[in-house]
């Protein structure tokens, strides 16, 4: 055989190459799933449970910080358990320092795909309220995700919504997630996670204040905006920062003709670039898409009465569609007996 | 999964363990030993370099493909006659990049003296299969960054190294289903869309599909060490190594 290695071939020889293998005998490497900014996602087989796992790990070994995030990530996913949050199984450090991770398998679309793929408004939406319940649940255990965005959403086989790369996540109470030793040592309690002006996460889903570096500042509200981006990519296939300009955000009508109002108003009120100005919380931020999803007023946007009457009119269509129908049976009957 | 495999399977022992730093250096070898010893090392230098050579010959200075032979072949010719192995000092950079700056030199001198030799008559080297690494070349290669162009083309003829290596390893080892298997699935181009799914290899070759990953393991790990091998035979120090480890593959050795 005489070797030849084409340029698709080389990169996936390289992924060999640079693929984990644990010490621990448990986990063997299948294949390369994917590769994100801190780290490359395996396919992994668990020999004593004889199943299918996720692991990540952390491209190299010589940032602390890196390693530090990393674990981190690790200790909040496995804090929050809740059924869009994907489980962590087990972390360790592979023989050459690496950092990893054991998580569940899980088998889906990237929300930007999913979407693209041709999928209802109503059951984008649906999909959407499921991210805004789990960044709530998230918020209620003091944790801020910070890089919200549809690639870092998945949709499971059967309809489960997953929110995923918790690696760059504010968390609020640090001495539940610390390691006992470092906290043996005396890690201040306080320590802020990201120094001031550190900008972490996505351009084109950040809030303001994120973009400035203000990690003060930067709260519930912050993943609200992130949420409020979601949102408008799910309106118009657009993420908001690709039409942020001068004159502000294009609104998403402007985009796709078909965008209703109501949720053009809820997506914008998410994006207000003053933080007061948005949903205090994500909860609210959901409570208002499943008032639209139940053809309820929002609380975004201020009806007049043409509209109000259009809405009621609309969603109640089915009803008023019938008792007209009578009606009109009705009045020919009559027209009829009387000729 | 019988539980003798995964026992034979499953190495412990590190990285460290996994490549041996043992193989001594083919740079080393060519700088010293007798003259048997001597024309080994060489050949396994000009078999891993010849390529990228070539090819970074015809990006950066723009050659067409028989002005690129001649050089190609008159540099290799130039570096054996004046010594450039010798002249290599592991203080001042890395061999990949000591080799591509005396390219530049050679070429730039070629060019400038405009009446060029043809060399390499009175030396034997291994086949050079100049058509092979133009088809390589095809496609927007030709305007690709010099630099990248030839760090790529050593990792390509790193890996084909490894390759043979892993095919001989098998081989002896009686394990040559290991090696169909990962050439059925590892060397076949993803992107064309040809590679079978575990389901149709472990069809092909009527094993279990759980054990076709667990031959594939082995493979892929032991495809690993030869491509540390034959990295840690082309480099001159054990830092080279580590650095090119990282830079080249980017992984900690």
């Amino acid at each position: 055989m005489t070797a030849s290695v084409n340029d698709s071939t080389l990169d996936h020889l390289r992924r060999i190459v640079q693929s984990a293998e644990p010490e621990d005998p448990r986990y063997r490497i299948v294949e390369t799933l994917g590769q994100g900014g801190m780290g490359t996602v395996y396919l992994a087989e668990d020999v004593t449970l004889h199943r299918r796992v996720a692991m990540k790990v952390l491209r190299g070994v010589q940032d602390a910080e890196a390693v530090e995030r990393m674990l981190r990530e690790a200790r909040v996913i496995a804090r929050l358990e809740h059924p869009g949050i994907v489980p962590v199984h087990d972390a360790g450090r592979l023989p050459d320092g690496r950092v990893y991770y054991i998580m569940k398998l899980i088998q889906g679309r990237r929300l930007d795909e999913y979407a693209e793929a041709s999928a209802s408004l109503q059951e984008r939406l649906r999909v959407f309220e499921r991210v805004c319940e789990t960044v709530a649940f998230a918020h209620a255990h003091g944790v801020i995700h910070r890089d919200l965005k549809p690639q870092n959403v998945m949709v499971g086989q059967f309809g489960e919504v997953l929110v995923l790369d918790w690696g760059v996540a504010k968390v609020a109470a640090l001495t539940e997630l610390r390691p006992p030793e470092s906290a043996a040592r005396g890690t201040p309690c306080d320590a802020p996670q990201t120094a001031h002006g550190t900008i972490l996460g996505t351009p084109a889903y950040m809030p303001p204040e994120q973009a400035r570096g203000e990690v003060d500042r930067v709260d519930e509200r912050s993943d609200v905006y992130a949420l409020g981006g979601i949102l408008y990519f799910l309106l118009t296939g657009q993420s908001p920062q690709t039409w942020m300009g001068e004159p502000g955000l294009v609104p998403p009508r402007q985009l796709n003709r078909s965008s209703p109002r109501r949720l053009e108003a809820i997506g914008l009120k998410a994006l207000s670039a003053e933080p007061q100005q948005r949903y205090a919380s994500a909860a609210e931020l959901a409570t208002d898409v499943a008032r639209f999803r139940s053809g309820q007023a929002v609380l975004a946007h201020r009806e007049g009465v043409a509209e109000r009457l259009a809405r009621w009119a609309w969603w109640y269509r089915v009803p008023i569609l019938i008792v007209a129908a009578y009606l009109l049976m009705r009045s020919l009957l009559i027209l009829w007996q009387r000729r | 999964m019988p539980r003798e495999l995964m026992e034979h399977d499953t190495h412990i022992g590190g990285w460290q363990d996994r490549f041996p730093s043992t193989r001594r250096s083919v740079i080393e070898a060519a700088r010293g030993g007798d003259a048997g010893d001597r024309q080994a090392a060489w050949e396994t230098l000009i078999a891993a370099y010849w390529k990228p050579a070539y090819k970074y010959i015809r990006v950066k200075w723009q050659t067409g493909s028989e002005e690129a032979k001649d050089l190609t072949q008159g540099f290799l010719a130039v570096a054996l006659e004046k010594g450039l192995i010798e002249r290599y000092s592991t203080q001042r950079a890395s061999f990949r990049t000591y080799l591509r700056m005396c390219i530049d030199g050679y070429v730039a001198n070629e060019r400038k003296a405009a009446g060029r030799l043809k060399r390499g008559g009175e030396h034997r080297f291994v086949a050079l299969d100049f058509e092979a690494a133009d088809r390589e070349l095809s496609g927007n290669g030709l305007g690709a960054d010099p630099e990248a162009c030839f760090d790529r083309e050593c990792l390509r003829s790193l890996f084909e190294q490894a390759i043979l290596a892993l095919q001989s390893t098998c081989e002896t080892a009686g394990k040559s289903v290991h090696f169909r298997l990962f050439e059925r699935y590892d060397l076949t181009s993803e992107v064309a869309g040809q590679r079978p799914s575990y389901e149709q290899l472990a069809a092909e070759v009527g094993l279990p599909v759980t054990q076709v990953t667990n031959y594939l393991a082995w493979a892929r790990r032991t495809f690993r060490r030869c491509v540390m091998d034959a990295l840690r035979e082309l480099t001159a120090s054990d830092e080279e190594f580590r650095a090119e480890a990282r830079r080249l593959l980017g992984v900690e050795a």
